[in-house]
């Protein structure tokens, strides 16, 4: 490289950005599966399993994600696991975003109205029955407009995964700077990328909670 | 399926007692309901009436006494809940209809998912639970279209969909203006006309008088007069004569 910015720093940089959008992908998959786990057990008859995952929340919500990029590098390295940058970021990525959509969760699961959880209960249906089939459905309703609107918080936090080498957009813009040297011009195209992925999902998840707002009233009264 | 010899009443309460916290809400409440039986539980606000309801049901647990419905020991720990909840039907006040369901799909859920009835079978039901409390046209609907004596009358359905022994109503007219009261206690005496046993509690004076075999009074945790609708009329305790008194009667 050198010299001007051409067509090929573009395409790294768009190499870089689809890593972006890929390590989003993973962190939101992992993330979510962790996460609803997390949510049920936040709400489990069990007092060990509630206290344990409420715990879990807690250790992840007080540590920055910077942190927890470098425990997972280094940590996977001290027990003696060689792991790609790759694997490093998407398992710390996931273990925090697992913390945040497993509370954002709960938090709709418990939003669902005591009533509809007693209605089904007085029609004999058992505690998984009741979940997948009277709370979950109406859950997943309130839940998503803040789940899309975490997404764009996830897409921007992956650009701390340039710290552990991983070469998404930010690290691919620090490495065509390295050899351009032109700071203001690069990062102006890599936070107007980040714009672009970001602002989509915004204006999305805005529709979805007016869409919501519309439908709030048709949940049964508390 | 236990079976109950006649002379066994359905649902029976023997010195209930119950607290939420330092509130002494049932204190020694006893009644029993014999099958085919209507019963009305009325009282003021606060008497402890849909508390006494809802342990029926095991919504609340007892701290003390005796409940059995159906055959089920409702005040032991090991009470088999789903079983007992097959055999009590309940209606809210608020409903509490699914909303994400349709009409149909809030009442064949629990045939299907608890007796494990067949789709078509269960669907059958659903038109012949709504045909009922004359809502058959309503089948396809979700609960947000219909008014709110059209979806107590739908939770009504969804309710006998699971063929109970016996049916509790805890204050359903009381979200309901006038008009859509009479639309839904119309269908409880027709219910009441085919020999369902029912326990309700209700502020409807006049309708309690009218389709109710015995009232059950209660005043601050306790049971104070029971007998036919007569004792409205002619109460002997202080306690009822001041709360037919005022105005109560008229509704």
């Amino acid at each position: 490289m050198g010299g001007h910015l051409n067509i090929n720093h573009l395409m790294f940089l768009g190499q870089g950005a689809l890593w972006t959008i890929g390590l989003s992908v993973i962190a939101l998959i992992g993330g979510g599966i962790v996460g609803f786990v997390i949510a049920l057990a936040r709400i489990s008859p069990l007092k060990s399993v509630r206290i344990a995952s409420a715990v879990y929340v807690q250790l992840i919500q007080g540590t920055p994600l910077l942190v927890i990029l470098f425990l997972g590098y280094f940590g996977f390295a001290a027990i003696g696991l060689k792991v790609s940058p790759l694997a490093a970021a998407g398992a710390s990525l996931t273990l925090y975003v697992a913390a945040y959509l497993g509370e954002i969760w709960r938090g709709c699961i418990e939003s669902v109205p005591k009533p509809q959880w007693e209605a089904a209960e007085g029609l004999a249906l058992s505690r998984t029955q009741r979940m997948m089939k009277v709370i979950l459905p109406q859950a997943i309703r309130i839940a998503t407009p803040p789940t899309v609107g975490f997404m764009v918080q996830i897409i921007k936090n992956t650009s701390l995964a340039s710290v552990v080498g991983f070469v998404e957009l930010m690290r691919s813009g620090q490495i065509v700077n390295n050899s351009l040297f032109e700071p203001f011009a690069i990062y102006a195209i890599i936070a107007v990328t980040y714009f672009a992925m970001c602002y989509p999902l915004s204006l999305f998840s805005q529709k979805l909670e007016k869409r919501m707002g519309r439908g709030r009233s048709n949940l049964a009264p508390a | 399926m236990q079976q109950n010899p006649s002379s066994e009443p359905i649902v029976s309460l023997r010195d209930v007692q119950k607290s939420f916290g330092p509130l002494r809400v049932l204190d020694g409440v006893s009644f029993a309901v014999q099958r085919g039986e209507v019963l009305a539980l009325i009282g003021r606000s606060g008497s402890g009436k849909s508390t006494a309801l809802r342990c029926i049901d095991r919504f609340e647990k007892v701290d003390g006494g005796e409940i059995v419905v159906c055959g089920h020991r409702v005040d032991r720990p090991d009470v088999d809940l789903r079983a007992l909840r097959q055999d009590v039907g309940i209606v809210f006040q608020s409903y509490n209809l699914f909303p994400h369901l349709t009409i149909e799909q809030n009442i064949t859920l629990a045939p299907c998912a608890v007796k494990g009835m067949a789709t078509a079978q269960a669907r059958d039901l659903a038109r012949k639970v709504l045909a009922q409390v004359g809502l058959e046209e309503k089948l396809h609907a979700y609960p947000e279209q219909l008014s709110g004596g059209q979806q107590q009358r739908a939770a009504i359905a969804r309710s006998l969909a699971m063929q109970p022994k016996v049916m509790l109503f805890d204050e359903i007219t009381s979200a309901l203006d006038p008009e859509l009261t009479s639309e839904v206690l119309k269908v409880i005496e027709q219910l009441a006309a085919d020999g369902m046993t029912m326990v309700m509690v209700t502020h409807e004076m006049g309708f309690a008088k009218g389709i109710a075999d015995r009232i059950v009074f209660m005043h601050r945790g306790k049971v104070h007069e029971t007998g036919p609708a007569s004792i409205l009329t002619s109460p002997t305790t202080p306690e009822l004569t001041q709360f037919v008194g005022t105005g109560n009667l008229k509704s």
